[in-house]
């Protein structure tokens, strides 16, 4: 029988050959930690006994969900973290960078074939390039500062086959919306999403992480796209990386197999209050809107930017609603600040703001009111999510985003 | 044994909102467990009360601070049809053990109950339901009395020499 490319990965890394189901203590290349689950992960290190960290090189600082800092005790948290950071010979990214996990992406932190972990639930978006990443919780991440690595039960996977081409104005998120349907918030728990397919070998980076991202919206452990040409061109001027050969085998054991086709996919969009609800959007088309949110991990990419600036084209955001927009990353932000992207959505009436977590934080700003509903491209809709538990978030694509932005209420992108 | 019922997809936000990820304490984080979506709790849940639930129990963030506001409120065990993965590793790191039974739906909000771990059984109104036992790996670390005490008398560890448990 042969391997996933899970399997393959942990095989690699721990020099023999290993498999799903089996219990390993696997080492790790990379240990991310930011300003909500860093403070945790760095005192239960303490209280394990840590002194200096496994290897401050392979250790990922920065500050992401409540910067610039919004009250004193976030203040608190980044000051101490920065004080660890100092000691231990960490390199800090602070506040300047972004998102953790576009930053981890962009840097080329998480390279093919390595092991990398995240004290965040979506560090499973490192996947796009084909490593294996995993979020954990703060007392794991202690574990892993002082050793270096980590109990893991090597997980089966759901091979998920992507064929056809999308139709105009719809994408990788529609896709993982219409995936986390059928699936369902627990259907992969504890196993992991291999993504293949015509459809995902011509996607880009950004698709691929979108995708990625999303995976433990069903439970996943992982999401992984076997690297490919796409994967390694992404590395170049980022890392010098060797290519590995990791692919899955032909008669590689799979938990279930899924395959789609999205030639005649719709737009989708997750109603409230779980991410397994999406609907076509033509089904919840004008329902009004207090706010919409272009950004997040899943979606704050240059390439989402350049596809809500497509739809908007020179029109402006309806009166009614208010519309907040923010750049994944620095790299990002530049890159759509060149593009004349941010001058287009400032005319337009939008808010758009420096990058970080924003309102899928649910804490730093951003929030809703009770009775206000949110239309937002990031990755949950959870109950209190982005403010009161009495308020509503729906979820989609920046295209679906901005065209919804024109009229204040969710509106088909496909007739703007 | 005071049970609190909660039903299916219980998410980490829900548990503990975002904007009270700045406390760190588990009894500060416990006064605000299930702020907006079961408001009776964080005043009510005395020690050793358990909770109830279904499936997919603790989806959602990584946030250790979710199981840190229930050890606050006192809840040592939580029983549910099944875990997220995240919550479940980190129930166990914090000293919370996380049950599996699956008729745990079966057993009604408000209901006096007992736990035999020893028979892995569960004792509610007369009915007796079996929970799946904890993989082994993590029995060392619930026997330790959580993951902090189970890596401070490690001196060093051996990586890729687990086993199959």
């Amino acid at each position: 029988m042969g391997a996933t490319i899970v399997e393959k990965i942990f095989s690699l890394r721990c020099g023999r050959k290993v498999k799903a189901g089996e219990v390993v203590m696997a080492p790790v290349d990379g240990a991310m930690i930011h300003d909500i689950t860093g403070p945790l992960a760095i005192r239960n290190f303490s209280e394990m006994g840590g002194e200096k960290v496994f290897d401050p090189q392979k250790v990922i600082m920065l500050f992401d969900h409540q910067i610039p800092a919004d009250s004193i005790a976030a203040a608190e948290n980044q000051a101490f973290m920065r004080m660890f950071a100092k000691d231990q010979g960490i390199f800090n990214l602070d506040i300047r960078e972004g998102i953790c996990h576009q930053v981890v992406m962009e840097k080329g932190l998480a390279a093919p074939g390595e092991i990398i972990v995240g004290a965040d639930s979506h560090t499973c978006m490192y996947g796009a390039s084909g490593a294996f990443a995993t979020g954990i919780g703060s007392t794991d991440m202690g574990f892993v500062l002082k050793f270096g690595a980590l109990y893991f039960r090597i997980p089966e996977s759901i091979r998920i086959e992507v064929n056809g081409r999308f139709p105009w104005r719809v994408g990788a998120k529609d896709l993982i919306l219409a995936i986390a349907h059928d699936i369902k918030a627990d259907g992969a728990t504890y196993q992991a999403l291999e993504f293949t397919g015509e459809t995902l070998s011509g996607m880009g980076m950004d698709g691929r992480m979108t995708c990625c991202n999303m995976a433990i919206e069903m439970g996943a452990k992982a999401g992984i796209v076997p690297p490919d040409m796409v994967t390694y061109r992404y590395f170049e001027g980022r890392r010098a990386i060797t290519p590995v050969d990791i692919s899955s085998d032909p008669n590689a054991e799979y938990a279930s197999w899924r395959s789609y086709d999205v030639n005649e996919l719709s737009p989708q969009v997750a109603i409230p209050h779980n991410v397994d609800l999406a609907v076509p959007v033509e089904e919840v088309a004008g329902t009004r809107l207090n706010q919409v949110f272009i950004g997040s991990c899943t979606n704050g990419r240059y390439e989402d930017l350049a596809e809500a600036a497509e739809v908007l084209s020179d029109r402006m955001f309806s009166d009614s609603v208010r519309v907040i927009i923010i750049p994944a990353s620095r790299d990002e932000y530049l890159k759509a600040l060149r593009a004349g992207l941010i001058e287009r959505f400032v005319s337009a009436g939008a808010l758009v703001e420096a990058p970080c977590c924003g309102p899928c934080m649910g804490g730093a700003f951003g929030l809703l009111a009770p009775g206000e509903v949110s239309l937002s491209t990031s990755n949950r809709n959870f109950r209190g999510r982005q403010g009161s538990t009495e308020a509503s978030i729906y979820l989609c694509s920046p295209a679906t985003a901005a065209a919804s932005a024109l009229y204040g209420e969710i509106t088909d992108p496909r007739e703007v | 044994m005071r049970v609190w019922k909660f039903g299916d997809n219980i998410d980490t936000d829900a548990i503990i909102p975002g904007r009270y990820l700045i406390h760190n304490k588990p009894e500060v984080l416990a006064s605000y467990a299930f702020e907006g979506t079961r408001k009776d709790f964080a005043g009510k849940v005395r020690k050793g009360d358990v909770i109830v639930a279904g499936r997919n129990f603790g989806c959602g963030s990584s946030r250790e601070h979710a199981p840190l506001a229930l050890i606050g409120a006192g809840v040592r065990i939580i029983i549910a049809q099944s875990f997220a993965r995240i919550f479940y590793r980190n129930a166990v790191s914090v000293g919370i053990l996380p049950l599996i039974c699956h008729q745990a739906d079966e057993i009604p909000d408000g209901a006096d109950i007992s736990v035999n771990l020893k028979r892995q059984v569960i004792e509610c109104g007369g009915k007796q339901f079996t929970t799946e036992p904890v993989p082994g790996f993590l029995q060392d670390i619930i026997n330790a009395g959580g993951l902090v005490a189970y890596a401070r008398n490690l001196e060093e560890i051996q990586t890729c020499t687990g086993s199959q448990r």
